[in-house]
């Protein structure tokens, strides 16, 4: 008896180590089990005039949606943890000074930090700079909120995707906007920043309006100096314009600015005005921005966007976390962290589940549908590396009695109505006549 | 006529913005021969403080004359903590180095100052606009013109006397215009150099303080506007003399109304313009408008 007890007992200790050992032998067994993290460098304005406006609202986005990501609570179709289970890890930096110093930047996260993806970029003129160095380094960049259409126009680019649309949609479709709202053009003017987004922005609105009312002209064309911040004299001058509407890409402190100086002296309230990035500043100008101005978001973003889980989860964590709701670079920035995801997963998936390669990801990046929270883009342009999808605009108005900004009017165009066709690049796409532009 | 007059008065308003930015940076270079890189800082720091403090102010429903009084505190204040910190804490100690070495110094203490805002005010933007909306605007020869921009004009023009009649009447003035003329003149007859050296440079101070304070209802405040406004200076203080008042004046009118007729006649030529009418005074006055003859010593 004593002996099968002394049996019985030895057996347990016997378990009770084996228990152990094994327990202490499975935890690096678990460790090794998880993926290794992929690296993500997020290169956008921390600082500057346009941080506030662009820069931290995607910074914001990003810090959000990694968070969930990692945590598994993205709804679908984004509910696996990370990209294809394994943890994202981001690095920020900041995109502010010379094109010099963001392409050095870049080399640092590629070269230095050994990330596996680069997202971000604000400044069309980052993009224009880091574009051939992507290719030069083989490093996979998804570029986010720049949007000229030089990128994969001037030239194919192997390692670079942008999933938001470029300029052309933006300024096709403010054009059918303004055009929609006020019936007949026949004068216009345009104020923009003086560098590749702003003669970019105006080359397509006018292009567009060269197409959809050829009877109309331009007067004033102003091209004032990046980050100004004085408008006096151009304001004196739309002043003295007898255009029926003015076109505006400004963005960050210069719209600010614009607005403020531009409604003191009644230009917003005498001349109708579209600002086709308008979208970011609507918080903060509030009432200061007069009725009826006609607002883009380069997209259907944020008040614009379709509804739905994916689209509520994003307006709710981003307002719990920043007390404000997201502005379109937050879902630029959800747009391009999501499009690559559906990327990696689908390389992933295809190789049975081990981890992609950066030729793998890209081969599955190219062309793909990605379901974001404002709408569905496909990468159909710039051989499958340039996203299309619908927009729309609408016409401001601020809420009094609930102190917040409101978007009428809201009109949407599909992607096959203000984009280019796969293959054809925008400019000749709106010197032919925009053909084949579906906009029913 | 209507654009000549649109010409004339955004030329008179951009000027007026200038003068009062430049007229600081020219002080201490006539006084102190420092090319003051920190004078960026002084603006956006006055822009922030106005915007925070005169925000502040307005949205509690004071006086509104009491808000345009208060731009002026808050440039002080600013002018005075700031103006103290680096020209006590900084520049004492590389007086006599190399001017280059000087300009570095305040170069990376811009960016440091940079980085403080940054860490006070965050990197949102913030907007004084009460200012705008309380001064107004008034139809002019057929133009709409803004109250508060009528009332810089005026500003900048009380400004430009009274720095003028204090340089000439004041005792502190003619003292201060020696030490501009020579420095170890001065020292000998008697003039505490090293004081006036701090004086000067927390008036600058204040002065481009103020031009941040007057600017932050016309425009975003946010970071980066003191890099804008320190280009835009060099530029007015180059073509008018460096260290001279009445330069700073006439750089300023020079390069508004030539920046204004480019807007409205040759807007492609906006940004060329300021830097062109540079590269022409230097060309014929390579030390500007209304540099006064050096003394030669042997």
């Amino acid at each position: 008896m004593r002996h099968a007890m002394c049996m019985r007992g030895h057996r347990i200790v016997v378990l009770a180590a084996a228990l152990s050992l094994g327990l202490v032998s499975a935890a690096p067994a678990q460790q090794a089990a998880e993926p290794a993290p992929v690296k993500i460098g997020i290169i956008t304005f921390l600082t500057g005039p346009a941080a506030a406006p662009f820069g931290i609202p995607g910074r914001n986005g990003a810090e959000v949606i990694i968070e969930a990501l990692n945590a598994g609570k993205v709804p679908a179709p984004y509910n696996q943890v990370g990209l294809g289970g394994a943890k994202i890890e981001a690095k920020y930096v900041d995109e502010a000074g010379s094109t010099a110093q963001v392409v050095t930047e870049y080399r640092n996260l590629v070269q230095r930090d050994k990330v596996d993806v680069v997202v971000g970029f604000v400044s069309s003129g980052s993009c224009l700079a880091v574009a051939p160095v992507a290719d030069e380094l083989q490093a996979l960049t998804v570029f986010d909120v720049c949007g000229t259409t030089r990128i994969f126009e001037e030239k194919p680019r192997k390692y670079i995707f942008r999933v938001n649309p470029h300029a052309t949609m933006d300024n096709v479709a403010a054009a059918r906007y303004v055009l929609n709202k006020l019936k007949t053009v026949n004068t216009y003017s345009g104020i923009n920043q003086n560098y590749a987004w702003g003669q970019d922005s105006w080359r397509d609105f006018t292009l567009a309006m060269k197409n959809l009312a050829p009877q109309a002209t331009a007067d004033k064309v102003l091209f004032p100096k990046l980050f100004a911040g004085e408008f006096g004299a151009e304001i004196s001058a739309l002043l003295t314009s007898n255009a029926q509407v003015i076109h505006s890409s400004f963005y960050d402190g210069d719209l600010e600015a614009f607005i403020y100086q531009g409604g003191a002296r009644g230009l917003l309230s005498r001349t109708p005005i579209v600002f086709t990035t308008g979208e970011t500043s609507l918080y903060r100008v509030g009432a200061k921005l007069p009725d009826g101005v006609m607002i883009g978001a380069r997209g259907p973003h944020a008040l614009m966007a379709h509804q739905g889980p994916l689209n509520s989860w994003l307006w709710q964590a981003y307002t719990d976390r920043f007390s404000m709701p997201p502005v379109y670079p937050a879902y630029h920035m959800a747009q391009s962290l999501f499009g690559l995801k559906a990327a990696w997963e689908k390389a992933q998936a295809k190789k049975g589940g081990a981890r992609p390669t950066t030729d793998e990801v890209i081969a599955a990046f190219e062309g793909i549908e990605v379901v974001t929270p404002s709408t569905t883009v496909r990468l159909a342009i710039g051989k499958g590396h340039q996203g299309v999808s619908d927009t729309a605009y609408g016409t401001y108005r601020f809420n009094k009695s609930e102190g917040k900004p409101e978007l009428v009017d809201i009109v949407r165009y599909p992607a096959e109505c203000v984009n280019p066709p796969a293959d054809m690049d925008s400019v000749a796409w709106l010197e032919g006549g925009m053909k084949g532009a579906k906009c029913d | 006529m209507l654009t000549a007059f649109a010409i004339l008065t955004d030329g008179l308003v951009y000027a007026a913005y200038l003068f009062v930015v430049a007229i600081g940076l020219s002080l201490i270079f006539g006084v102190m021969k420092i090319l003051n890189v920190t004078h960026g800082s002084f603006y956006a720091f006055g822009a922030y403080g106005a915007a925070i403090a005169v925000g502040a102010y307005f949205n509690a429903d004071y006086a509104a004359a009491g808000g345009f009084l208060l731009m002026g505190v808050v440039a002080i204040v600013v002018g005075l903590v700031l103006g103290l910190l680096i020209e006590r804490g900084l520049l004492r100690v590389v007086y006599g180095r190399d001017e280059v070495v000087v300009v570095l110094v305040t170069y990376s203490a811009f960016l440091i100052l940079e980085d403080v805002l940054r860490l006070l005010w965050g990197t949102e933007s913030y907007a004084l606009y009460q200012p705008l909306a309380i001064g107004g605007n008034v139809m002019v020869g057929g133009l709409v013109l803004s109250g508060y921009d009528i009332g810089l004009v005026v500003f900048a023009i009380v400004l430009a006397f009274a720095a003028s009649y204090a340089l000439r009447h004041t005792r502190y003035g003619r003292l201060l215009t020696v030490v501009i003329f020579d420095r170890e003149l001065a020292a000998a007859f008697g003039i505490n150099v090293s004081v006036m050296y701090t004086v000067t440079f927390v008036l600058g101070a204040i002065l481009g303080a103020l031009g941040g304070a007057v600017m932050a209802p016309k425009i975003a405040v946010t970071l980066g506007i003191g890099v804008e406004v320190i280009v835009l200076a060099f530029a007015v203080v180059i073509i008018g003399g460096l260290g001279s008042i009445e330069g700073a004046l006439i750089g300023a009118l020079i390069v508004g109304t030539c920046r204004a007729a480019a807007v409205h006649l040759v807007p492609q030529l906006e940004l060329f313009v300021i830097y062109a009418v540079m590269a022409l005074v230097l060309v014929f006055r390579p030390y500007g408008l209304f540099t006064r003859a050096q003394p030669r010593k042997i």
